[in-house]
């Protein structure tokens, strides 16, 4: 069974046998994790290296070295789009990182009541397509929104719109890392501080917020990167405002000028570049804070403090909480806001769109593929990558090529899938339009936060399983299938969750590459609402967020039954 | 350096083993021979290359240079699962997931024996470690002693030639450990599998082993029995890492003589070096001679007892020589002499050293 075997003495016949099969478990161990490093250059490299290469040549594909950014720089519409950008992404983060951090101090250091419900209310944007806070907007704030007099005449339709469907947005992404940073401080030292009869606000200003400073930068970057990359958002409620992530598309799809349009991408991907290299500072340092030996927090009741932060809590999530609903009620009423009786007549997708509810089983099909091969190709490169001792060097470039996707936006990967991809030289140009090109991207662009994820689990094995399943002649992958798989399930289950959601909900990156026959149904929300059917657009967003959190219930549900019966042997 | 004379090729012989992590070297050209069927312990202090030579061995991190022979079968560049070993590490890494008998049956499936002969030899096994009728509980639902047993009883089951235990006994409390010590030796004599045991614990080596590799800064500092360790040790290393040593410093003044300040000892073996240079004078705190010493005694003066620290089944006092000239002895009193004696601070008392438990050291300090 084992090619290993083979390098035995004829100890025995079977071992005479297995001689024929010339090749050792560390050589398939190689060449497993060349193969992983080949499909990463593919996925990853390759684009990128197509976009980088694409922005310093002309039309007709000659060198011209920075001409492009030149252009760029002279040509006023353009630069406008870049300070329109800039100045919408910095304010929507600085609205979004303090209420974020109220928020995320509530989660962790406060007593107030319903905890579990603020988490699941805050992290409901995550289920839905960026664009249905949008739609949401416009039927509260738009031209026909119900709430209209609260605008005071200003226009909805611009920055005021794309800053305020953005924070809606990007709220779960900053909470989730404040929250982390928040609950990741030693309890000791509040002890010593209260000891020592520090007052509150000195405690806050001189431990909290210390503690907590690398999460909320991670946080700022974080949130200004998915703002200033965002398409869905800004295409659909940012009227006349040009962004730069509309600028791409517009010369890319819109005038078919690649290089110009890969300039473009290469200015988004310098916030998200900075972004990443500041969040990983920040992490180095963000553990270093946190001894073996520290305590976790727990917060003691007081009254008025977990009351006012009961009520800010309970503000922010209503707000989100309704943004959506408000999306999901409006896709039901037959004429907003004149007639709301309610009806199924939006959902009939065909009135609007030749591919009806073809695109919601596309994105099916994207979906249910991006999370069966993409955690199939993660997790086994994870294991590769962390578990296998021989092959550093290679290892080493698979895993940086694995975190490469983190510092890359997905707009910023579709354009560059464009260029690879849909290459006249490229043989593999016959995917472009197809699924296969859908699902890879996809993989592609959520392979980071999927490959941490793995290699954390990785981590909390014994790393010396290797060893003692060698040490008893068993391959590797007896070893994976019989130990390391199942312990890590539930993070395989994570994974497999997390891409198939985002695969659902992703705009950015697909707007693209989709075909004729793989039009998705995130894309069609914008068709839709480009030809003014914003109802339709509405229930297309509203049946993505349902089937969204309805793969998450599973998965809850699913972990809770089956898991506990699966892994018995948790319990003590 | 051999582990013994003996007339039988080695079942484990290491030639020549060189590793470097980066600058640090880890292991500076070693040479080892483990006879058949011994016990072996690698000792020294974290850091002194005894895990990086036990894991070269074992394949787990290749050397850089040299041989390793094992069952005089050169295996230096084979992978781990190419070496008849089985190993036991400090976390036990046993399954999980797995239940006990899962566990132990891991390395058995494979060898195309029928479902029934590998069931008794799972039972076999987890008799042969007194844990009969656990097969099917979860490694998470024992106790560590008991874990410890599951993975002895795991690395055992291909009835390896070569048996390799990475600080086994550490994770576990002292009581236990020390249960736990004398039922592995049993098990290791009866079943005569050749076996080496890396630890740090010096009380561990001379309790279980037959031979005592003593290791520091990547090289071998002593091998040898344990007792042959403890009462000769080769180097002033192994004389302080195993058990307590006073050291004390002394100049040549004949070819069995030394002198500590104003007092002349007499010492059993050649003092190797020439006359008038410095060297040092080591002993064992509980070979100090404190009841029943002779007016004509060699090596005999007069003390002042200071420092009495109270240790269980013995006091430890400080000497201070009243001619002077020398640091304070450390010396172990047994609770009895104590108790006889009436020994108390402050007094003064004739002690002796005897020669033989006197070694003499080159003064290697700078």
């Amino acid at each position: 069974m084992s090619g290993a075997v083979e390098a035995m003495p004829a100890v025995s016949p079977r071992a005479a046998a297995t001689r024929r099969f010339a090749i050792s478990e560390t050589q398939v161990a190689g060449l497993m994790i060349a193969a992983v490093a080949a499909v990463l250059v593919l996925i990853i490299a390759l684009p990128l290296w197509a976009l980088l290469s694409k922005s310093l040549q002309s039309v007709d594909g000659r060198f011209v070295g920075l001409q492009n950014f030149v252009t760029y720089a002279s040509t006023p519409t353009l630069m406008a789009s870049l300070v329109n950008s800039v100045w919408v992404a910095g304010l929507a983060t600085a609205i979004v990182i303090p209420i974020a951090f109220v928020y995320a101090y509530a989660l962790t250091r406060s007593r107030m009541p319903l905890k579990s419900v603020f988490t699941a209310a805050a992290l409901l944007p995550i289920f839905a397509p960026s664009l249905l806070s949008a739609l949401a907007l416009i039927y509260l704030f738009g031209n026909q929104g119900m709430l209209r007099s609260w605008m005071m005449g200003a226009s909805l339709y611009g920055p005021i719109g794309i800053i305020a469907a953005e924070a809606l947005y990007s709220f779960p992404h900053a909470l989730l890392i404040l929250t982390t940073a928040l609950s990741l401080s030693d309890g000791r030292l509040r002890e010593a501080a209260d000891a020592m009869g520090t007052t509150r606000r000195r405690i806050f200003w001189t431990i909290t917020l210390p503690g907590a400073r690398y999460g909320l930068v991670s946080a700022a970057f974080v949130v200004f990167t998915l703002v200033i990359t965002d398409f869905g958002i800004p295409k659909v409620i940012g009227g006349q405002f040009d962004v730069l992530a509309t600028d791409a598309y517009r010369q890319v799809v819109g005038q078919q000028n690649f290089p110009m349009g890969a300039v473009v991408g290469i200015v988004l991907l310098l916030p998200a570049v900075a972004a990443f290299f500041v969040d990983r500072r920040a992490q180095k340092r963000q553990t270093a804070l946190l001894s073996a030996r520290a305590v976790p927090y727990e917060p003691k009741p007081d009254r008025q403090r977990d009351a006012a932060l009961f009520l800010f809590s309970a503000l922010v999530a209503l707000a989100i909480v309704a943004t959506y609903a408000v999306a999901a009620w409006g896709s039901f009423v037959r004429y907003w806001p004149y007639n709301l009786s309610l009806t199924f007549a939006n959902y009939d997708f065909a009135e609007v769109e030749p591919t009806g509810w073809g695109g919601y089983s596309n994105s099916l099909k994207l979906a249910g593929l991006t999370a069966v091969l993409g955690t199939t190709l993660v997790f086994v490169g994870a294991y590769l990558i962390e578990k296998i001792k021989p092959y550093r060097a290679l290892r080493g470039f698979a895993h940086f090529l694995a975190m490469l996707p983190m510092a890359v936006p997905g707009l910023v990967l579709g354009l560059g899938y464009v260029f690879f991809f849909n290459a006249s030289w490229n043989p593999l140009n016959v995917f472009y339009g197809t699924l296969t090109v859908l699902v890879i991207n996809t993989v592609a662009h959520y392979y980071t936060v999927a490959h941490i994820t793995a290699l954390t689990s990785l981590k909390q094995l014994d790393h010396e399983f290797e060893a003692v399943s060698a040490s008893l002649k068993r391959p590797f992958w007896t070893l994976f299938g019989r130990v390391t798989a199942p312990i890590c399930a539930p993070a395989i289950l994570d994974i497999a969750v997390y891409m198939f959601v985002n695969a659902m909900t992703t705009v950015s990156a697909v707007i693209f590459l989709y075909g004729a026959d793989t039009k998705l149904a995130s894309i069609s929300i914008v068709h839709m609402d480009e030809a003014g059917a914003v109802a339709s657009a509405a229930a297309m967003g509203t049946v993505i967020m349902a089937t969204a959190i309805g793969v998450k219930v599973l998965h809850v549900a699913l972990t809770a039954l089956v898991f506990g019966r699966l892994q018995r042997w948790r319990r003590r | 350096m051999t582990a013994s004379p003996t007339i039988d090729p080695p079942f484990l012989e290491v030639r020549g083993l060189k590793k470097n992590f980066g600058g640090f070297v880890a292991l500076k050209d070693i040479d080892l021979k483990v006879p058949r069927g011994k016990f072996v312990c690698f000792l020294g202090p974290s850091g002194c290359g005894k895990t990086t030579l036990l894991r070269a061995i074992a394949g787990l991190d290749p050397q850089d240079e040299g041989t390793i022979l094992i069952g005089g079968r050169d295996v230096s560049h084979a992978p781990p699962s190419d070496r008849d070993f089985g190993i036991v590490f400090q976390s036990y890494a046993l399954f999980p997931n797995l239940t006990v008998a899962k566990n132990v049956g891991y390395g058995l499936v494979n060898r195309a024996r029928p479902r029934r002969e590998i069931e008794e030899r799972v039972n076999d096994l987890l008799a042969l470690v007194g844990l009969p009728d656990q097969g099917s509980k979860f490694p998470g639902q024992l106790s560590g002693g008991q874990q410890q047993r599951i993975a002895l009883a795991r690395a055992l089951a291909t009835s390896p030639g070569l048996l390799l235990l990475d600080e086994p006994l550490s994770a576990l409390d002292a009581k236990v450990r020390i249960r736990l010590r004398a039922e592995m030796r049993t098990l290791q004599q009866r079943l005569r599998v050749t076996t080496i045991m890396v630890t740090h614990d010096q009380e561990e080596a001379l309790a279980m082993a037959d031979r005592i590799v003593v290791m520091n800064h990547g090289v071998i500092e002593q091998v040898g029995t344990p007792e042959e360790i403890y009462r000769r040790p080769a180097t002033p290393f192994v004389a302080d890492f195993v058990g307590h040593m006073t050291f004390l410093d002394a100049v040549v003044t004949g070819p069995r003589s030394v002198k500590v300040g104003s007092l002349d000892f007499v010492v059993a073996e050649d003092a190797g070096a020439p006359v008038g240079a410095a060297v040092r004078l080591a002993l064992r705190p509980e070979a100090v001679q404190t009841r029943g010493v002779a007016p004509d005694a060699l090596n005999r003066f007069e003390a002042k007892v200071g420092g009495l620290s109270f240790l269980g089944a013995f006091c430890r006092a400080h000497l201070t020589p009243v001619a002077g000239g020398s640091a304070p002895i450390a010396a172990d009193i047994s609770a009895n002499a104590m108790r006889d004696l009436g020994i108390s601070e402050g007094e003064v008392r004739a002690v002796a050293f005897p020669p033989e438990a006197l070694r003499v050291f080159a003064d290697a300090r700078p």
